[in-house]
């Protein structure tokens, strides 16, 4: 009905298929034995890491990575961003290529300044998953903890705006 | 199976739908209010800055469902597509008891009196249908005191001298000024200009039984933790339900507006929460669905008699579909504005709603709400990269230092800009869904524009070191001030609606929402709506009288 449900048996087999590689995984062994992600394979997971950390960057504030703004991504990817799952696993595919093309490295490997470098291109050529990945990870970086990322309220704290207030607190 | 007779069905418990229950179950007749979403609180969704009826990234809380209820949007290129509620280009305004009333900002204004007369002010505009509506703000006055005071209005507008006559002040002061509101007073004072304090539906002092509003910063957009801010679902809704005379019924899709052979409306017809499909016959039918709904729902609605859907004769229903056109400036400063004290909302000045040259109309200005971390993250300028080093020094240097001066542009409407029935796509429960197309009016973007102007030279006096317009386009106007799909009129000709909300060709049919707005004024429209239900539901209930 909706265009969401257009995508839907797509999203609901990769859910299953997910859901079932997990259920394996836990099978297996302890929790731990299987992947902190839940959509990415490792290495995308890597990746995007990677992205994010250039999209929001440490300095003297935590950036992408110490706020775990990929793991927000990645756990949408089973509820909201379902539709996207094609774009980001053909995104990311993308920004290794280039990498290994310019620099025989995967991305993550890289120096932080050839990155930035090679992003700065990859915008330009990929701008409709560029300009998602940013979107996401702003979400990420800047929304609630609760959804996986801004771990410990990071943005929050570098921003110096409180986190949420007790109830019945008065100006001042 | 029909159910058992009541005197009123209302399909829609939002803000005209909400005060309609309360006036006519107090006047003693027996209401039945369908509601297609929840009876929702703060606790259904807490504070969260990616989900929320204003920030939609991770969905909306308060409805409509997104799998269930698409839209079909025709650009102003012409190019269509379907559209889901928490989607851009939807027009969306919340599904749930209280309506868009239980998540917005709640800022309560009267209309200026020369908005009800825009027709005989500005004349007749090219490509438009701007009209005069058939009554003037002092018909209206003492509803709007009605709607403060029983749904509760804190602030103070005794510094506006634009404003209309009011007999009685707001029942509640204004809350504590926030530091952007210490910084832009003194500025509009000193370029001659006449700030006051909003009006908002929310608790500044304990009222009616509820505390008063914590200043958290989740608040447009969001249900209120603590109940503070006022909508029908916490004053009249529950007003109504303890009389006895009336039943909410949620989960209730309206099918159609049911008429027997000779063209009489005897009642609704709707999927239950089981979507099971229920009868109820009425003698009276109150159509409350907002602007695109409440039409969808006249058209969707077919009689031999009226094959175009009810009150559809000479096709104004959906027609002059409106909304705002929202401007305005933003200031970066040297000094923190930021206090994180919510709404954040409370200056506002009504100079320009009138009597700029070469523009038509014109719109209040205000301080906005506060822009939550993630929101500002996508306000930037257009030279600051939109990722990187920069754009985090960007965020962490001005987020707490910044003012935007916003605003809703009075909208000349377009006879274009309209609700129809999709001929192909279908909600959930097999209905045509509405399908959305027109172009905002160009004289909307050059009034618009010239707000923003006046918005930049207010937040540049207040000592803004750099600023930029936020600025308007032709896109179809909606959102959840949507208006004038059902406009009220004395021509059944250019009209759906008389001046008490009559649909035109019954004595039964009724529409009480912001559909039947002939223009919506140069502020949020809620209190109007809120007024118009109180004075035309209390006509329909004195009718009802005489009639029984």
């Amino acid at each position: 009905m909706g265009p969401k449900k257009a995508h839907r048996p797509g999203g609901r087999r990769r859910f299953l298929a997910t859901a079932a590689l997990a259920a394996t995984a836990a099978g297996a062994g302890c929790g731990r034995a299987g992947s902190s992600w839940r959509f990415f394979s490792e290495d995308e997971g890597e990746t995007l890491i990677a992205l994010c950390e250039q999209i929001i960057p440490a300095d003297q504030d935590p950036g992408a990575r110490q706020a775990e703004t990929a793991h927000y991504i990645d756990r949408q990817m089973l509820l909201q961003f379902q539709e996207f799952g094609r774009v980001y696993r053909d995104g990311l595919a993308q920004i290794d290529r280039a990498s290994r093309a310019g620099h025989q490295k995967r991305f993550i490997e890289l120096s932080a300044v050839e990155q930035t470098a090679l992003l700065a291109i990859f915008e330009r050529e990929h701008a409709a998953f560029f300009r998602l990945a940013v979107t996401h990870t702003m979400q990420g970086f800047y929304g609630n903890p609760r959804h996986g990322g801004n771990r410990d309220a990071a943005s929050w704290r570098m921003l110096g705006i409180p986190e949420p207030p007790i109830r019945g607190r008065l100006k001042g | 199976m029909a159910l058992p007779r009541v005197n009123v069905v209302i399909v829609g418990a939002g803000a005209g739908g909400g005060v309609a229950a309360r006036v006519l179950s107090e006047a003693g007749l027996r209401v039945a209010v369908l509601e297609r979403g929840g009876w929702m609180s703060a606790a259904d969704d807490r504070k969260d800055d990616l989900r929320n009826q204003r920030t939609t990234a991770l969905g909306h809380p308060f409805g409509p469902d997104d799998e269930r209820n698409p839209r079909v949007l025709v650009d102003i290129n012409g190019v269509e597509r379907q559209v889901r509620p928490s989607g851009p280009g939807y027009c969306n305004n919340a599904a749930c008891v209280g309506g868009g009333t239980l998540s917005y900002g709640a800022m309560a204004w009267r209309f200026h009196p020369d908005d009800f007369r825009m027709r005989s002010v500005y004349g007749r505009i090219g490509g438009g249908t701007l009209e005069d509506w058939p009554f003037g703000y002092d018909e209206l006055e003492p509803y709007y005191e009605q709607a403060e005071w029983e749904i509760g209005v804190s602030g103070d507008d005794s510094a506006n001298p634009f404003k209309g006559a009011r007999r009685k002040p707001l029942p509640m002061p204004p809350l504590p000024p926030t530091r952007e509101y210490e910084i832009l007073k003194p500025a509009a004072l000193r370029m001659g200009l006449h700030p006051f304090d909003i009006p908002m539906l929310r608790n500044s002092v304990p009222y009616q039984g509820r505390g008063a509003c914590m200043r958290c910063r989740w608040c447009v957009g969001f249900a209120c933790e603590i109940d503070a801010k006022n909508g029908t679902q916490n004053t009249v809704i529950p007003r109504a339900l303890a009389t006895g005379n009336c039943e909410l019924r949620t989960g209730c899709m309206a099918r159609e507006i049911l008429t027997n052979s000779s063209g009489k409306v005897t009642g609704v017809a709707y999927f239950d929460e089981s979507d099971r499909l229920q009868q109820q016959p009425a003698d009276v039918v109150v159509v409350a669905g907002a602007a695109i709904e409440s039409a969808r729902l006249l058209l969707n609605s077919r009689h031999r008699l009226f094959p175009h859907g009810l009150g559809n004769r000479h096709d104004w229903v959906g027609r002059n579909l409106q909304g705002h056109t929202y401007t305005g400036a933003v200031g970066l400063f040297e000094q923190v504005t930021y206090d994180d004290a919510g709404p954040g909302a409370g200056i506002a000045i009504c100079d320009f709603n009138h009597g700029n040259p070469g523009v038509v109309g014109g719109g209040v200005l205000c301080n906005e709400f506060i822009r939550l971390p993630y929101q500002f993250a996508r306000q930037i300028p257009a030279d600051v990269p939109r990722w990187g080093r920069e754009h985090k020094e960007f965020m962490r240097r001005y987020y707490r230092r910044s003012i935007t001066i916003y605003g809703p542009t009075q909208e000349v409407p377009s006879f274009e800009c309209r609700v129809q029935l999709d001929p192909k796509v279908r909600d959930y429960w097999g209905l045509p869904v509405a399908r959305l197309s027109g172009r905002n009016h160009p004289k909307n973007v050059e009034t618009g524009t010239a707000m923003a102007v006046k918005a930049e030279k207010w937040v540049k006096e207040a000592g803004a070191i750099r600023t930029w317009l936020i600025m308007p386009n032709l896109g179809l106007s909606g959102g959840q001030h949507q208006a004038g799909t059902c406009r009220m009129g004395s021509d059944p000709k250019t009209s759906v609606v008389d001046a008490w909300g009559r649909v035109h060709d019954f004595d039964n049919l009724y529409v009480m929402d912001g559909s039947v707005h002939v223009t919506n004024g140069g502020f949020n429209p809620v209190l109007t709506i809120l007024a118009l239900a109180y004075r035309n539901a209390a006509h329909l209930a004195r009718e009802w009288r005489h009639r029984t």
